[in-house]
């Protein structure tokens, strides 16, 4: 059946933990992971609590395909109620600790409440229990990771925890799995730290034994593994250059944001490109990247492993940060560079490592630093509360300082880590936010690529790529070429992008299998690991309930049609891009908002209608 | 190698039944510091300590695969086997009581066909520097017009 049909509850403010059996009604209206840890937020919590108060809850959610042979099959979920958006979030990883749960015989873990005093969650197999974390309290998550290494004296055993960031009260601090793999966004480690959740350590003996029908099940993995390795994105593309083999190509089409996205092409996009990690230093004669590296079962394996040259400025002296580590994605890369204009691949390199070591997420990290950057040429934030250290755009000292403070949350740390949605309210200057609802943009311009701004607008979690991710068809033309710079048919392309990522979130595998596989691949390998019967229409349908259910909770959590929308800088003739193939283009998103609620099934002011609602079973 | 697991899905699959890297006889080790990601299994030695160990003959060669293959009625679980390998690739299974070790699964090593990058090969043991050899053979200049 290959969901294991057990939930573990941890209740905090007790200390208690508790199995219990998985709705398995639920399981086959909303698979696993993103749809079904949702359908348990939405049941058991008020959409209007305080996101950081003891009412939130934080559920780490595997799919049913998560810990399985199928490719990719390692992935989990965190849901919650994000602190930065005040919207439903769900942050997704790889990594090995998904599957480890599963293998403890745990389809997901349920935490509620918030404990007296800081504790971690242990794990091995049957056995689960809270654990005294105070000597870890106040440190980072990779010494977390050796300490809780050292004290099982077990190398198997698979962490996640929150670092410093977090427990300082940063509003966009994941939680990071496998020293470098992070359910990224939204704040969801932020939610961990305040209920006073170091890390949770899991180590599964018993594995996944329970697969409907084996034999079809081997027989379409095996299919479905010689079609990722046939495609020139998964099989080339993705392993050589990871996410970043997308640096020169959204360059040059126009829709590299860059300088707080008052530009969409930067000059130095090669130097920190996926290429460029491939070149020798001039210093030391090594290429940036080591190695690629996997997630679980993962046969794409786009994971980058790095090194930064042991004579940057940023390294000097401080050999742990000398060996290879989680290197730099796409998003990352993009924000910590091109919008803040530092073209220096091991300055950015350094300010990963530090994201990962203290778990905070890049994008919203380096989009806060350049709207920082902004305020501090407008002469609005100055010297004063900078500490003396000149904060332009492409200053690599001033990022990697920012990296450090935003780690510790120390001195103006504490601002930046607030998102740069408040820091610009503070200063004065809402409109230098780019978010939606609160969360940063990630590295496609809606100026050069229409589709996109629609996702962004309408995503349940604000600013955010992997909900429906247009690009792969407007820019890669994967699974049809759409010309990115028109808006007709883009609602429709939205609508499906959203739905079809929402139940591959579901499923316990990777988003990036889609640049090979569409909903006819998944589902017969749902279908021959599940109980129930998986075909692309139900998977579509799921998905479409899933994207549903989490409107409605953030429409009850105060999100209005005003919200679904672009900061002014991308949607008018002002900030219209300057340069590129896209010059002169703005976002239309306003022009395609009625059909895309049209296409949904909402009304005028993007409310689901009963009928839909009737329709998907809400 | 870059540290999928699909090996150890596969052997545990073929083994056991169920996709378990705990239950793998092959082990996939990471060297995070150096970025490095080793399979590692049994080498079949001919004269293997595990087989000369084991006090009940429950070891024995498959003259067929060339593998030291565990008989499981025969095993009581003493691990001594387990000592007695050099590299440790002989563990025991709490859940049987009985010892595991690769056994080439029958001549058709699962391991083998899960790799998505060829990182792990199955040749013939007497052939197995042939393919460095030719390597090798083709960077040699033995062109005697462009020798002196
Ligand atoms: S494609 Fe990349 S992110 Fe996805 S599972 Fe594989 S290695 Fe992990």
């Amino acid at each position: 059946m290959s969901w294991t049909g057990k939930i573990l509850r941890v209740n905090l403010t007790e200390g208690s933990v508790n199995a219990e059996p998985l709705n398995m009604e639920w399981a086959q209206q909303y698979l696993g992971q993103r749809g079904l840890a949702s359908k348990y937020l939405v049941e058991e919590t008020d959409p209007k609590c305080d996101p950081l108060g003891p009412d939130n809850k934080m559920i780490m959610a595997t799919g049913p395909l998560t810990g399985t042979m199928a490719a990719t099959g390692g992935r989990y979920s965190v849901v919650t109620k994000s602190p930065l958006t005040n919207c439903i979030a769900c942050s997704n990883s790889g990594g090995f600790i998904g599957a480890e749960m599963k293998h403890a015989g745990w389809d997901m873990i349920i935490f509620e409440g918030k404990s007296p005093s800081p504790v971690y969650l242990y794990v091995e197999d049957d056995h689960a229990e809270l654990v005294d974390a105070s000597e870890i309290w106040g440190t980072s998550v990779w010494y977390t990771d050796e300490w809780l290494h050292n004290r099982y004296q077990d190398p198997l055993l698979r962490i996640s925890a929150v670092g410093r960031s977090a427990e300082s009260g940063c509003l966009y601090a994941g939680i990071i799995n496998d020293l470098h793999r992070a359910a990224g966004r939204s704040g969801v480690g932020t939610v961990m730290a305040s209920k006073n959740l170091k890390a949770v350590a899991v180590r599964g003996t018993l594995g996944v034994g329970n697969i409907k029908d084996p034999a079809r099940f081997m027989q379409v993995v095996n299919e479905n593994k010689v079609i990722l390795a046939e495609n020139p994105v998964t099989g080339q593309g993705l392993p050589a250059y990871g996410t970043q083999v997308l640096m020169n190509v959204i360059n040059e089409i126009g829709a590299l944001p860059a300088r707080n996205m008052q530009e969409v092409q930067f000059d130095g996009a090669h130097d920190i490109s996926g290429e460029a990690m491939h070149e020798p230093r001039k210093s030391d004669g090594k290429p940036n990247l080591t190695t690629n590296a996997a997630c679980f079962g993962c046969t794409i394996a786009c994971g980058r492993i790095s090194t930064i040259d042991k004579g940057h400025f940023t390294v000097e002296n401080k050999a742990k940060y000398w060996g290879n580590s989680g290197g730099l994605e796409y998003e990352a890369a993009w924000a910590l560079g091109a919008d803040t204009e530092v073209n220096d691949l091991d300055a950015l390199t350094y300010a990963n490592f530090l994201c990962n070591e203290d778990g905070y997420d890049p994008i919203t990290f380096g989009a806060t630093v350049a709207a920082a950057m902004e305020l501090y040429e407008m002469g609005v934030i100055t010297d004063e509360q900078t500490g003396g250290v000149a904060f332009n755009f492409g200053s690599a000292e001033a990022l990697a300082k920012a990296a450090e403070w935003v780690a510790t949350g120390e001195g103006f740390g504490k601002e930046l880590a607030l998102g740069s949605k408040r820091l610009c309210e503070k200063y004065g200057h809402p409109e230098l936010s780019m978010t939606v609802k609160g969360q940063e943009f990630p590295a496609y311009d809606p100026r050069g690529i229409q589709g996109i701004g629609l996702n962004y607008a309408t995503s349940n979690r604000g600013a955010c790529h992997v909900r429906g991710y247009t690009v792969a068809s407007e820019v890669l033309g994967v699974p049809v070429k759409t010309d990115p710079l028109v808006t007709e048919g883009k609602p429709e392309l939205v609508k499906a992008f959203q739905d079809a990522t929402a139940a591959v979130d579901s499923s316990g595998l990777c988003l990036f299998t889609t640049f090979a596989w569409d909903m006819t691949n998944i589902a017969p390998q749902l279908d021959a690991a599940c109980e129930g019967e998986w075909t692309p229409e139900k998977l579509v349908e799921l998905g479409e309930r899933v994207w549903n259910m989490e409107r409605q909770y953030n429409m009850q959590a105060g999100v209005t049609k005003a919200d679904d929308t672009l900061p002014e800088r991308l949607k008018s003739e002002e900030g219209a891009a300057r340069t590129g193939p896209a010059k002169g283009r703005y976002s239309e998103v306003e022009k395609m908002l009625p059909e895309y609620y049209e296409k949904r099934g909402w009304n005028e002011d993007g409310v689901p209608t009963d009928e839909t609602l009737n329709r998907l079973g809400l | 190698m870059h540290g999928c697991l699909q090996c150890e899905l596969a052997c545990s699959y073929e083994h056991e039944g169920v996709f378990n890297p705990s239950r793998s006889r092959i082990r996939v080790f990471t060297f995070h510091q150096e970025g490095r990601f080793v399979p590692y299994t049994c080498t079949q030695c001919a004269e293997a300590w595990c087989q000369q160990a084991c006090p009940v003959d429950a070891i024995t060669l498959n003259s067929e695969t060339g593998a030291k293959d565990v008989n499981d009625s025969a095993c009581v679980g003493c691990k001594v086997c387990t000592i007695a390998c050099p590299f440790g690739t002989v563990n025991y299974n709490h859940s049987t009581g009985k010892v595991i070790k690769c056994d080439l699964c029958g001549g058709d090593p699962k391991c083998v066909s899960a790799c998505p990058t060829q990182a792990i090969v199955y040749v013939d043991a007497d052939q197995t520097g042939y393919e460095k050899m030719r390597q090798w053979a083709k960077e040699t200049d033995n062109n005697p017009s462009a020798s002196a």
